[in-house]
């Protein structure tokens, strides 16, 4: 055994290892986002179940904005439907308003495939053409984005949420708005 | 067919795909596992029914492999989406082709497909070589399945593509649509598989011959066709990757040092290395540590790019989703690295080799200068790749680093070979004969001169591009001149006609005309890649039907628009005239792809590409009342050189490797002389 040679390349091999073993700690998804901290994009969307219907952007002023966006093949969407449900339910009546975005979908895989999840309690918007997405930067299917009763994007997720997420970012918006009350 | 419908569904609620392919993993998982147990013991207790069984499983495991491949593929043709990965890469919309080439298209898909390869590879070694090599083979069949069972392990675990799916998706996302846009892709990943897992026989029988205590060069006449073979491959597979990369990105290049790209590399590097060196072994005996070393290298490289694309580490075009699958990645790259260099440094007092170089001028020297080349060139290539990470660990800050640092770094290098490549085969081993060698260099001197002069005169000014067009034409003529002697002294001797002197030339020593003709590949494709860097002519521009463009000989002019609907993408096209002299000489459609899933378009340029020249468009924008398009115009020269080259350097490869009619040469250590020139 040459015990010089032995530790030279180890020398060599030890800090590369070091090296790609940091680099397994880093999340590769956090990019640089302008998003957080600008004015929420204008939208104008038609309902899914209401077609008639149109939501913007402005109706919601003074509101807090929770926008999902996410499709019937996204697997991992699965993962956060019932975390993104209970809490709807739960802010409900305090000025907290969730929608889903229908993301590269049809309607009709998007029906059944809440059915099979066990209904949503809050509704969906068409995206047609995908210019919502554009506009908010999407870069996959699950993402949210958190908007402040003012309009300003507070919260941009990329992949599943969880729920103290949701919880934390809710209740400090809504402090802001009580406290001067 | 309502039956058929009907069972077709039936298996699917059973889920039978899915249990067939989770059986065949797991038990090749469990079969590889046995069958390193099975040959270590075997080999150490010189049981011959132990061995037996050991290969038994190297066997079944081809077939699993290949079933559980089928089932996947199976399922990703039928739809099936309760089947994980089908769920994650499939798309009803998708084309058949698509569908099937999903295979490799993401993760598991791909480590699926790597089983595969990596199990034919072990299977088909381990029998060429059984009852031949004694405990040297043994243990590298040992070694082919601790490889193999590192994948199936990825494979039973955190890369499981046969996964369950509840409720059953209704449809899929198809996959990445860069990777559906192009035909090459449907090429490119099976030839990168079939290089890069190659490696793994070359470094399983080095690790065999240092467990067997077998140091000599047996090793490496064993496995010198797999080595060129998996070589030849991963060449293809880099070219395929350019061309890709060429006519799908838009922007007209084929390489841009992107960190996948430059994983592909790095083993290339040092297999290309490794092909030179072990002749200087098998020649003189020497450089069989570096040797080990380079093969243990080559195979760690593969690892590490495979790593590097699949971990998310590197950001990059190319990266799969990430997963828990990189730790066990960083695990197993540790144990290679502990295990080989236990296993070098415990033989290295063996190893010593007694041999001397006798004269610098000796084709022994340019071997040693070629692979201190490919060393220095594989170590710049790592630290570019690697500095953004230890940017960020260091200073906490996010750095790429892009195309100037590596051109800067390698073009010297690359100017370097090839000033190798031709004054290597012109050399004789142990010491040149001074004024024969002058006499070699006259012809080859007087080409770099011309060649040089001649780029000048085109208008190339920077001095790299002189000194490559200049080298690339000594090159050539110096590997030309080696079959001109060679075809005038056969011809001379037996009265042959050319053709069949060139014939029997290359029958009677395949291997080292074969690797003249893979430098002569080299040298199209270096001569490709500065002609085309070098008279790069970019233009960009914004027509309405019926304008036209000149850019150098050519004159363009915009037809029309037209739109496309299609299952699994919208397509919106230009028709664009080519005039050469006003006379048209074609009519090119470059598009643009709006793929469901992805927001922004995927561009298809179009390119006319010919001998001399590419003329390449690309569309940027388009008003959608088809009142204007806009264009980059590119032409490139000489493009198509490299694509041809990258072929010449695999049909080097390939006649290296061919069976031909042998010589009835005497091992060559004991008659150096009896081949003045040789291999």
């Amino acid at each position: 055994m040459n015990w010089k040679r032995s530790l030279s390349g180890i020398g060599v091999a030890l800090p590369i290892i070091a090296l790609l073993g940091y680099g397994l700690t880093l999340d590769p998804r956090s990019l640089p986002n302008a998003l957080p901290g600008s004015p929420a994009p204008e939208f104008a969307l038609a309902v899914m179940d209401v077609p008639s219907d149109t939501v913007r952007l402005r109706d919601h002023a003074g509101q807090v904005l929770v926008l999902n966006f996410w499709a019937s093949w996204c697997l991992e969407c699965r993962h956060e439907h019932r975390i993104l449900s209970e809490t709807a339910e739960a802010y409900a009546g305090k000025d907290v308003v969730f929608y889903g975005v229908l993301y590269n979908d049809s309607p009709d895989n998007a029906r059944s495939w809440i059915q099979e999840m066990g209904g949503q309690s809050y509704s969906n918007l068409l995206d047609n053409g995908t210019r919502m997405a554009i506009d908010y930067g999407l870069t996959g299917v699950p993402e949210t984005v958190i908007i402040s009763p003012e309009g300003q994007v507070v919260h941009k997720q990329i992949g599943v949420v969880t729920e103290a997420l949701l919880r934390t970012k809710l209740d400090s918006l809504l402090a802001v708005r009580t406290a001067p009350q | 067919m309502p039956e058929a419908a009907g069972r077709l569904h039936f298996a699917r609620e059973l889920g039978l795909t899915r249990i067939l392919g989770l059986a065949a993993i797991t038990t090749a998982f469990g079969l590889s596992i046995y069958g390193l147990i099975a040959a270590v013991l075997g080999a150490r207790l010189q049981r011959a029914n132990l061995v037996r069984s050991a290969r038994a499983a190297a066997y079944a495991n081809a077939g699993l492999l290949a079933a559980a491949n089928v089932a996947m593929i199976y399922a990703l043709v039928t739809h099936d989406f309760s089947v994980g990965y089908v769920a994650q890469v499939g798309s009803r919309a998708s084309p058949l082709w698509v569908t099937i080439v999903s295979l490799w298209s993401a993760l598991e898909g791909s480590i699926l497909f790597w089983g595969l390869v990596l199990s034919a590879y072990t299977a088909v070694a381990t029998w060429l070589t059984r009852d031949r090599l004694g405990a040297m083979g043994t243990y590298a069949t040992a070694t082919m399945l601790a490889v193999s069972a590192f994948f199936y392990l990825l494979l039973v675990g955190p890369a499981n593509p046969f996964g369950r799916v509840f409720p059953v998706p209704i449809d899929g996302p198809g996959p990445n649509p860069l990777l559906q846009n192009h035909i090459l892709m449907a090429v490119h990943p099976p030839l990168l598989y079939l290089g890069y897992v190659g490696m793994t026989v070359p470094f399983a029988f080095a690790i065999g011959a240092m467990l067997a205590g077998r140091l000599d060069d047996v090793w490496i006449r064993e496995t010198r066709r797999w080595t060129v073979t998996a070589w030849m491959f991963l060449s293809l597979a880099i070219m395929a990757g350019m061309w890709w990369s060429y006519e799908v990105l838009g922007w007209g290049g084929y390489w841009a040092w992107d960190p996948v790209e430059n994983a592909s590399f790095m083993p290339w590097l040092t297999a290309t290395a490794f092909l030179h060196s072990v002749m200087v072994q098998e020649r003189r005996g020497m450089l069989r540590m570096w040797n080990l070393t380079l093969i243990t290298s080559t195979f760690l490289l593969t690892i590490l790019g495979t790593f590097l694309t699949r971990s998310g580490v590197i950001s990059s075009v190319h990266a799969f989703s990430e997963g828990p699958i990189g730790i066990y990645f960083l695990v197993f790259i540790s144990i290679i690295l502990l295990v080989s260099l236990v296993l070098l440094t415990g033989r290295s007092s063996e190893l010593k080799s007694e041999a001397r170089i006798d004269a610098p001028m000796s084709r022994e020297t340019v071997f040693l200068l070629n692979n201190l080349v490919f060393t220095v060139f594989t170590f710049t290539v790592l630290l570019g790749t690697l500095f953004p990470l230890v940017a960020e660990a260091v200073r906490g800050v996010k750095v790429s680093v892009g195309a100037p640092f590596f051109n800067r770094m390698t073009v010297p290098l690359c100017a370097m070979l090839l000033f190798l490549v031709g004054v290597g085969p012109v050399l004789p081993w142990r010491a040149a004969d001074m004024q024969q060698l002058k006499k070699k260099l006259v012809v080859p001197g007087a080409a770099f001169l011309i060649a040089a002069v001649l780029g000048f005169a085109a208008g190339a000014r920077n001095a790299y591009a002189l000194l490559a067009f200049g080298f690339a034409a000594f090159a050539l003529v110096c590997n030309l001149e080696e079959y001109v002697i060679g075809v005038r002294a056969r011809r001379r001797a037996h009265g042959e006609s050319l053709l069949s002197a060139t014939g029997r030339l290359f029958a009677a020593n395949n291997r080292r005309y074969g690797g003249y003709l893979a430098h002569i590949g080299l040298i199209m494709v270096a001569v490709g890649i500065t002609a085309s860097s070098t008279f790069r002519h970019e233009r960009e521009a914004t027509l309405t039907p019926g304008e036209t463009f000149q850019s150098g000989k050519y004159t363009i002019r915009f037809e029309e628009l037209w739109a496309r609907d299609e299952p699994q993408r919208f397509s919106v096209g230009a028709e664009v005239s080519v005039f050469i002299r006003d006379r048209q000489v074609g009519t090119l459609h470059p598009k643009l792809n709006y793929y469901r899933g992805r927001d922004e378009p995927v561009p298809t340029p179009a390119v006319r590409s010919r001998l001399d020249r590419d003329l390449y468009l690309n569309l940027l924008a388009f008003q959608r009342d088809g009142s204007n398009a806009t264009f980059t115009i590119l032409v490139e020269p000489m493009v198509f050189w490299i694509w041809a080259g990258g072929f010449v350097v695999a049909l080097g490869a390939l006649l290296g490797v061919l069976p031909m009619r042998r010589r009835a040469t005497i091992n060559p250590m004991r008659k150096p002389a009896a081949e003045p020139a040789g291999v």
